[in-house]
């Protein structure tokens, strides 16, 4: 417990790189998630083909691997970014969009196809129909499992530090418990409190959110 | 109006010609030859299943038919993208399940396509949106979800919202099937005085005393077929085919 107390600066710089991470990776992946959702039920079948074509090579990958893949296997293509933190970014993005790509879809095969079609009745392309009329609706009928998807990232963020070297609260914990073996249990706890203190509030807030956006039909 | 008036004697502003379409091997539609003028009600009937609902989304291209064309104001109906959307800007539609859209306030239902297709800035398109709902006796629903009004009052609000682009015509796909008995009227009344101000409409209803009362012609349908086309007096009087006495028979004893 000391060492924590005594590494509360080191603690707090930890913990807002893990929620700067989780934040810019979580607003990535809802427009990559939403875009690829689009590509799926676009009355294109080569974007169909390619939405689909992503879900299913992200999703089955390990998140280390597409770590691994955009830190190391990029660079070997001139893609390089500037820093870990960055890649970091860009790799929780990648991963978490094919997740966030199959609820919105679900939330779009939720819309009843009348709004649609009075959508497209009254005159709009397909894309303001979608943007104006049924992804509003979507949205709302998928709060709870983006909610989900937004605590699965915060905790999959832990990779970054875990493995690749971005100093986010993951990192903090080994070489804290390095130093001062006898707190182990005490600084590993204290992280993963630490982790709960953004996921905890998510969730209440996802409820809350949740409640208030909800349509009658 | 003086255009159209030009126009009327010339072409017709819907035309169907030799149009067949299948759901899969049914054959829905079977070379369907139907013009309708400028300000013209033409009402369709027919027993379920006989293609009159499909025949009005053919209108709009909600569905697409495989063979014949369709035209309006004697442009062919584009098969997809942008120039569909414009197409259909001017063919206003009413569902039987009204459709409003749920997550929007009556008002904004009705400024929607004005301010996103029609380009018309938020502040005029809503006052001219209000004009509409007082027109269709909701004026006082505008602010409101779609869920809080009854079902006469959310078709109202439908009809207010086709309206609203201006269209060419207006198709109304069984308007009244899903409502309330009292809640028809209402609607009915509304759709009266919009055939009495000359707005050309195709409406596939089973309300027969709208027929007499609005209809310019009847059509009636059968097996995907026009089976009988007659002035609504002739029609109910005097039917032709052994079809349609059948059906009159069915629908006006009870």
């Amino acid at each position: 417990m000391q060492a924590l107390l005594d590494n509360l600066d080191r603690l707090w710089a930890g913990f807002l790189t893990t929620l700067a991470m989780s934040v810019a990776a979580a607003v990535a992946a809802t427009i990559l998630g939403t875009i690829l959702a689009a590509f799926r039920v676009s009355p294109l079948p080569p974007l169909r083909a390619l939405g689909a074509t992503y879900v299913q090579l992200v999703r089955n990958t390990p998140l280390t691997a597409v770590f691994f893949i955009v830190i190391f296997g990029l660079p070997a293509v001139d893609v390089t970014f500037q820093n870990f933190f960055i890649a970091a970014i860009v790799a929780l993005s990648v991963y978490t969009a094919a997740f966030v790509c199959e609820v919105v879809r679900s939330g779009i095969n939720s819309v009843s196809t009348g709004q649609a079609e009075a959508a497209r009745a009254i005159g709009l392309t397909f894309g303001q129909s979608l943007r104006d009329v049924v992804l509003p609706q979507a949205f709302r009928s998928v709060v709870p499992p983006l909610g989900n998807l937004w605590i699965a990232l915060v905790k999959n963020s832990a990779i970054a530090g875990g493995g690749f070297a971005v100093a986010d609260i993951a990192q903090l914990a080994p070489s804290l418990a390095r130093d001062n073996p006898a707190q182990v249990l005490a600084i590993f706890g204290g992280i993963a409190l630490a982790y709960m203190v953004i996921t905890v509030p998510s969730g209440i807030a996802v409820g809350v959110i949740e409640r208030r956006t909800a349509i009658l039909r | 109006m003086s255009s159209d008036q030009a126009t009327r004697t010339k072409q017709p502003l819907v035309a169907l010609a030799g149009v067949n379409k299948w759901f899969g091997d049914l054959q829905v539609l079977k070379d369907i030859n139907l013009d309708i003028a400028n300000g013209e009600v033409i009402v369709v009937i027919g027993p379920s299943g006989s293609g009159k609902s499909t025949l009005c989304r053919c209108i709009n291209r909600l569905e697409g038919v495989q063979q014949g064309e369709i035209r309006l104001d004697g442009v062919l109906l584009p098969e997809e993208g942008k120039a569909l959307a414009r197409l259909r800007s001017e063919v206003g539609m009413v569902f039987q399940s009204f459709n409003l859209f749920a997550h929007k306030t009556i008002l904004e239902n009705v400024t929607l396509g004005p301010i996103k297709v029609r380009k018309v800035r938020k502040a005029e398109a809503e006052q001219r949106g209000r004009l509409l709902l007082e027109r269709v006796g909701i004026a006082e629903q505008a602010d409101k979800f779609p869920a809080q009004l009854s079902g006469g009052q959310q078709q109202r609000a439908a009809i207010a919202r086709a309206l609203a682009m201006e269209p060419k015509v207006l198709l109304f796909d069984e308007p009244t099937s899903a409502l309330d008995p009292e809640m028809i009227n209402e609607v009915l009344d509304v759709m009266t005085s919009l055939a009495r101000e000359g707005m050309t409409m195709v409406v596939v209803t089973h309300e027969m005393g709208f027929a007499r009362k609005a209809a310019d012609r009847v059509v009636f349908m059968d097996h995907g077929k026009i089976v009988e086309e007659a002035t609504p007096e002739t029609f109910f009087t005097n039917p032709r085919s052994d079809r349609a006495k059948d059906f009159l028979s069915k629908i006006l004893t009870h």
